[in-house]
């Protein structure tokens, strides 16, 4: 068997349809009779709920019902369940399906106006009075734990949710004894994913009231499943739920939201089908958003500029709830120590209850934050050693030789961290070649003309592939096409496709004769989600597992029909061939005998079906890494930055589709620009938003976005059959670090010192006026 | 994100159109939809009546006049940026539609739209206000022109009653024989098509001597209103216009009084003036001295 | 509202989309990408924004590329509207944008797709000469959260040089 598809840039299965406007969205899906949804949300940050009148809303013509907490019953008047539970949080809350009593954010859902169409039940929501006790608000993520702030929530006696604490190594001893140490204060800004298709939930419940089909427009439709098989009372087999094509995930739809659940028990309720489509002005307020923190830190660096300890304090706004726990606080702290081999660290971490918009996972999770903290520190020995900043790295980086690395941090699991594979050096080394030698003697003639340009450089360390498992089925039909099922659905990475690669060089076919059937929970009965760079990892290995096992038994099978040796037997072009001769079998015929016959029964040892089943448990984690360069120029008189290059090499071990790939990373690197030039979540004192609408929040744009150069690096991983590494954030984590780092090189005859951002021009001005 | 009922109307000829706007309330009119529309989806305006003037065929005419060139408030972006007439008479008006949007919203948004609108850094009313452009208004009561410099009210309001309409304006262009007219336009925006932060519009007429003898430089994005830089205008006039000069006269651009909002300050916004005008004129310079003529 | 007489919130309109005429009442509030999505059942055309930002609604209009969410479909009256699903020709050929999207993976989710598509067929199909700077500014109101928009870059670049009858 030869490897024609793994490995390949093959075009992707996907887009035949949604190049020619025949994809199905949740909102694309006709569903005779459906009613549609607006939710009534709390325009305060911070308020009790007195009473609703909803009559006047009822009465509009067009209104079939206006349901609050009260109507839907007990269920949807209790806290939702933490998606990961966090037993170290004292006071855990959660918001309930429709808000019961109270609200802690702009956007909190309080009731639900259903209607013959959106605009109707938009008119009347306008009409629901909901009379509230505004009470003061917590947004000051800086005073959050300071004596008289305001509580996020009545239930609280302090806005901290817990702390997390992390690290090894003696650190008094490496501080007392390094050459160096340097003191950082450090912050990073929340944005949101903004998945170009909102969430959106349709329900339709049967008439017996005894199954319910839903559709989410979500990453994770078996974490749906189960919320509601559970919410709900009813066994799972009962709850059918589809993530049709979904228009991006980012994180934040990975979460079972408030309209999950909502939205299903009003379909029950009423017994009609039900459609809620998020709206943007909603996805502003109502979707989850990230990356609110602030951080003290110190590093201790060796007289050659080798870090050799890094300690820290860090306040972490998660908003108004812990939807997942504390799942974002605790991938920051895990993402310590990155690609450095450091012989110290100590790290806590204060998780901050304020009442804004809750916070997820946003793509990258807290590594994108730990990145940005960790390369300030590294760029910061740099500067004041008057060293490269890639030697920093270099002499700090894990060295190859190490592998397999603990690190000295534990896992979720209590076991130690430990890196897999991999050259971090050699990596930064080919992004260094790629970008070129002579950008020194570039920016100082530069500088001469009165320009301003900057290299940037960042490097990380991402952990990929999170446990536990995901699935996959493949069966071979009798007409020789392959079915194959899984719970891994995808918003856009490609998984039929890079699946379909990877079964079909198993099967000797080609990837256009596979189905691959992702998303809906009636066709595989289990499934994990779309999160954390985990689906090539977890996802690729099910499906390699299950190809290798139909291959045995295809082989095992037409050894028996063909009269042959096993060892002989090849699979080609959707046959079983006896190799050096024409006997063959067909892979359809093989599937057809398999099927089975009235009163024939198998042959001996076989059992029915060419067709195969496996899960694929993720024990041991991977890491990718990479280094990212990129060059800027910022203009001193309006602030402006153009970024002029970007380089990226990256290491995510074997690769599968490398087109894909490149999409993941450019992608990714585009975000991180956004989250370092652009994205900024502004709320006010009182907790209200002030940027709701894309005039007011900036998203990257073709225009201001470089070209973004890749070089590939595979060191396999040990740890999957396949050798694979995750690559869906790996663009994004260091890609914000990369161009402040960049910026503040460009304004270094100005002394200007970047400690947060996003940065806009206004700010740089401000620098460069200072320096 | 839906908008609200309302009545629909699409008068056929401005007669129609000030017949409607004698007889309704709480009215808004529809002309390329680019500003109006996204405040009916969001819920922003509640009209009762939106007044269509798509279909009015006389308000998209685009023609030179002995008063200046005349444009239908109803002329898209578009067809107003490629325009062989404002190519020639008022290059930095196309120069401006540059900046405005994308192709998209260039293919339905007005001239008059932008006028109406009024955003203080927009960039269409910053060009009215270079060249004194006088805006046609009609209404029962009947028919009336407005200066720009009396055009803008207060914060995104037009100089219009409740019953009034933009039919078009005209804009006096430099017909200045045997002078070398040079322009320039700059903006500074976060992303390409953004409405600007400042924008500076330079129009300068020079003799052989590359002495001014007319100059006019209008800013946006510094006040509600555009606002034209006279202090600077007037200290060009009878000088030979170099980079020096320039140097002088747009630091001037920043010692006018500066609007404030909750995420630029004053300062910056000053910065951004001097900086857009010293581009602007630095444009206007080459090319009058470039042997283009305007 | 309640005054507001049926009349006046709903008319009657014509329409020819992808070749195909249409008349419907609508209600007279409705933006026209609601209309071709709920009353033609075109839902190839996306809502991303709805308040004229994304260009994921992009259609192309009596031969212009426009933002379906900031047009009401009464407006639509008598018009020719090509949309995603009316790319393509007849027999199933790709429109060169679309082949070139396939090719170059010009597209990960899908969503800001058909904006991207039809924006750059109208431009492309009037000037085949545009080169990277113009290509990203005819796209630059189209939001795309997936690719970074280089490949969608890449994709064009193709697209055009075969519009041009290069290969
Ligand atoms: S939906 Fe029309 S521009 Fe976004
Ligand atoms: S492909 Fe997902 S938004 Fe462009």
């Amino acid at each position: 068997m030869g490897a024609r598809y793994f490995g390949a840039a093959v075009k992707r299965l996907e887009d035949p349809k949604l190049i020619t406007g025949r994809g199905q969205y949740l909102d694309d899906i006709p569903m005779p009779g459906v009613l549609h949804v607006a939710v009534v949300r709390s325009p305060h940050a911070h308020a009790l709920i007195n009473a609703i009148d909803a009559s006047m809303a009822r009465d509009h013509a067009g209104v079939v019902a206006v349901l609050t907490a009260a109507d839907l019953g007990e269920m949807a008047q209790k806290p939702m369940p933490m998606m990961a539970p966090a037993p170290m949080v004292k006071t855990p809350l959660t918001q309930s399906p429709l808000a019961n009593g109270s609200v802690h954010y702009v956007g909190e859902a309080v009731a639900l106006v259903v209607a013959e169409s959106r605009a109707v039940a938009e008119d009347a929501a306008a009409m629901v009075m909901v009379d509230y006790d505004p009470l003061p608000a917590m947004v000051d993520l800086a005073h959050a734990l300071k004596d008289g702030a305001n509580l996020a929530n009545k239930a609280l006696q302090s806005n901290l949710a817990g702390t997390l604490k992390g690290g090894f190594g003696d650190v008094a001893g490496v501080f007392a004894k390094a050459a160096h140490v340097f003191k950082e204060t450090l912050s990073l800004h929340r944005g949101g994913c903004h998945a170009m298709e909102c969430r959106g939930v349709m329900a339709r419940p049967d008439p017996a009231g005894n199954r319910i089909d839903i559709w989410s427009s979500t990453q994770s439709p078996y974490m749906v499943r189960r919320a509601l098989a559970l919410c709900l009372g009813m066994d799972e087999a009962s709850v059918r739920v589809t993530a049709p094509d979904v228009g991006g995930g980012f994180g934040p739809k990975a979460v079972v939201y408030a309209e999950d659940y909502a939205i299903p028990m009003a379909a029950r309720h009423l017994g009609r089908p039900l459609k809620w489509v998020e709206d943007r002005g909603e996805h502003f307020v109502a979707t989850t958003q990230q990356r609110d923190q602030l951080w003290e830190l110190e590093v201790a660096a060796d007289a050659q500029g080798r870090m050799l300890g890094v300690r820290g304090h860090c306040l972490h706004d998660n908003g108004a709830y812990l939807p997942y726990g504390v799942v974002l606080p605790v991938t920051s702290m895990s993402s310590f120590p990155g690609p450095y081999a450091l012989e110290a660290l100590e790290i806590s971490l204060d998780v901050i209850y304020t009442n804004m918009v809750p916070n997820t996972p946003v793509r990258g999770a807290g590594r994108p934050n730990t990145c940005f903290v960790l390369e300030r520190l590294a760029d910061r020995v740099a500067r004041e050693l008057g060293i490269p900043r890639e030697d920093v790295r270099r002499r700090s980086f894990v060295q190859a030789s190490q592998f397999p690395y603990e690190t000295g941090m534990k896992a979720r699991d209590g076991s130690p961290v430990s890196y897999d594979s991999g050259d971090y050096v050699q990596c930064l080394d080919l992004a260094v070649a790629k970008f070129g030698s002579d950008f020194k003697a570039r920016q100082d003639k530069a500088r001469a003309e009165g320009r301003y340009i900057g290299m940037g450089i960042a490097s990380y360390v991402e952990d990929t592939g999170l446990a536990p498992y995901e699935g996959a089925t493949i069966r071979v039909q009798p007409n020789g096409k392959v079915l194959l099922l899984t719970g891994a659905a995808a918003q856009g990475q490609g998984h039929k496709t890079v699946f379909a690669q990877i079964a079909a060089d198993q099967l000797g076919i080609s990837p256009q004769d596979i189905t691959v059937e992702a998303g809906d929970t009636s066709l595989f009965p289990l499934g994990i989600g779309t999160i954390a760079s985990r689906v090539a990892v977890t996802g690729g290995s099910s499906v390699h597992m299950a190809a290798v096992e139909t291959r045995a038994k295809a082989i095992k099978v037409a050894s028996q029909v063909l009269e042959a040796q096993e060892a002989d037997l090849v699979l080609e072009g959707g046959f079983v061939k006896v190799s050096g001769t024409d006997r063959q079998v067909s892979l359809g015929q093989l599937a057809l005998m398999l099927h089975g016959n009235f009163g024939q029964p198998l042959p001996a040892g076989i059992a029915p079906g060419l067709s195969a089943t496996a899960f694929y448990e993720a024990r041991q984690t991977t890491f990718a890494n990479g280094t990212n360069l990129c060059e800027v120029e910022v203009d001193i008189e309006t602030g402006a930055v153009k970024i002029l290059r970007y380089v990226v090499a990256h290491d995510c071990g074997t690769l599968i589709n490398p087109m894909l790939v490149d999409g993941q990373i450019r992608g990714g690197v585009v975000h991180g620009i956004g989250n370092a030039l652009f994205e900024r979540m502004i709320y006010d004192e009182n907790g209200q938003p002030q940027t709701t609408n894309y005039g007011e929040y900036l998203l990257p744009l073709a225009t201001e976005m470089p070209r973004i150069e890749i070089v590939h690096m595979e060191s396999p991983s040990p740890r999957n059959p396949i050798g694979v590494k995750g690559a869906g954030e790996g663009g994004t984590i260091p890609a914000a670090a990369c161009v402040i780092s960049a910026i503040e090189d460009a304004l270094s005859p100005f002394n200007a010192r970047l400690k947060s951002h996003p940065v806009s021009p206004q700010d740089l001005v401000q620098l460069v006026d200072q320096g | 994100m839906k908008a609200s009922a309302f009545a629909y109307h699409d008068p056929k000829t401005v007669q129609e159109l000030n017949s409607l706007l004698g007889s309704l309330e709480n009215v808004r009119i529809l002309a390329g939809g680019q500003s109006l529309m996204p405040m009916l989806n969001m819920r922003y305006a509640f009209p009762d009546h939106v007044i269509d003037i798509n279909h009015i065929a006389d308000l998209a005419e685009l023609a030179m006049t002995p008063a200046g060139l005349r444009i239908g408030a109803m002329t898209r972006q578009r067809i107003v940026r490629e325009h062989p007439l404002v190519l020639q008479h008022a290059p930095v008006l196309a120069e401006a539609l540059h900046w405005v949007g994308h192709v998209q919203t260039r293919a339905r948004g007005t001239i008059g739209g932008s006028l109406c609108h009024l955003d203080p850094a927009a960039e269409q009313p910053c060009i009215a206000a270079l060249y004194d452009a006088v805006l046609h208004v009609s209404g029962p009561r009947g028919a009336r022109d407005v200066p720009m410099r009396d055009w803008v009210v207060s914060y995104m309001t037009p100089n219009l009653e409740p019953d009034e309409a933009l039919l078009g304006l005209t804009l006096p262009v430099w017909t200045t024989q045997g002078q070398n007219v040079g322009h320039g336009f700059h903006e500074f925006a976060r992303r390409h098509g953004d409405y600007a932060i400042v924008a500076a519009a330079a129009l300068v007429s020079l003799d052989a001597g590359k002495v001014v003898r007319r100059a006019a430089i209008a800013l946006a994005g510094v006040d509600v209103k555009p606002v034209r830089l006279d202090i600077a205008e007037q200290a060009l006039l009878g000088q030979v216009l170099d980079h020096d000069l320039i140097a002088t006269v747009s630091a001037m651009a920043a010692t006018i009084e500066m609007m404030e909002d909750a995420h630029i300050t004053p300062a910056y916004r000053g910065r951004l003036a001097q900086t857009m005008t010293k581009r602007a004129l630095t444009d206007a310079l080459n090319r009058a001295t470039g042997g283009r003529n305007v | 509202m309640s005054e507001l007489d049926h009349a006046q919130t709903t008319r009657h309109i014509r329409v020819t989309v992808n070749g195909v005429s249409y008349e419907r009442d609508v209600l007279t509030r409705t933006h026209l990408g609601d209309f071709l999505r709920q009353e033609l059942g075109l839902t190839g055309t996306h809502l991303g924004c709805e308040h004229g930002v994304c260009g994921a609604c992009t259609i192309i209009l009596d031969g212009q590329p426009i933002r379906s969410c900031l047009m009401l479909a009464v407006q639509a009256d008598g018009a020719v509207i090509r949309t995603i699903e009316g790319l393509a020709q007849a027999d199933g050929t790709l429109h060169p944008v679309q082949e070139a999207f396939w090719d170059k993976h010009g597209l990960q989710c899908g969503f800001c797709t058909p904006g991207m598509l039809t924006t750059l067929a109208a431009v492309l199909e009037a000037d085949p000469t545009m080169d990277e700077t113009a290509i990203r500014e005819a796209i630059s109101g189209n939001i795309c959260r997936c690719t970074g928009y280089e490949t969608i870059v890449d994709a064009a670049l193709q697209a055009a040089s075969r519009m041009r009858g290069g290969h």
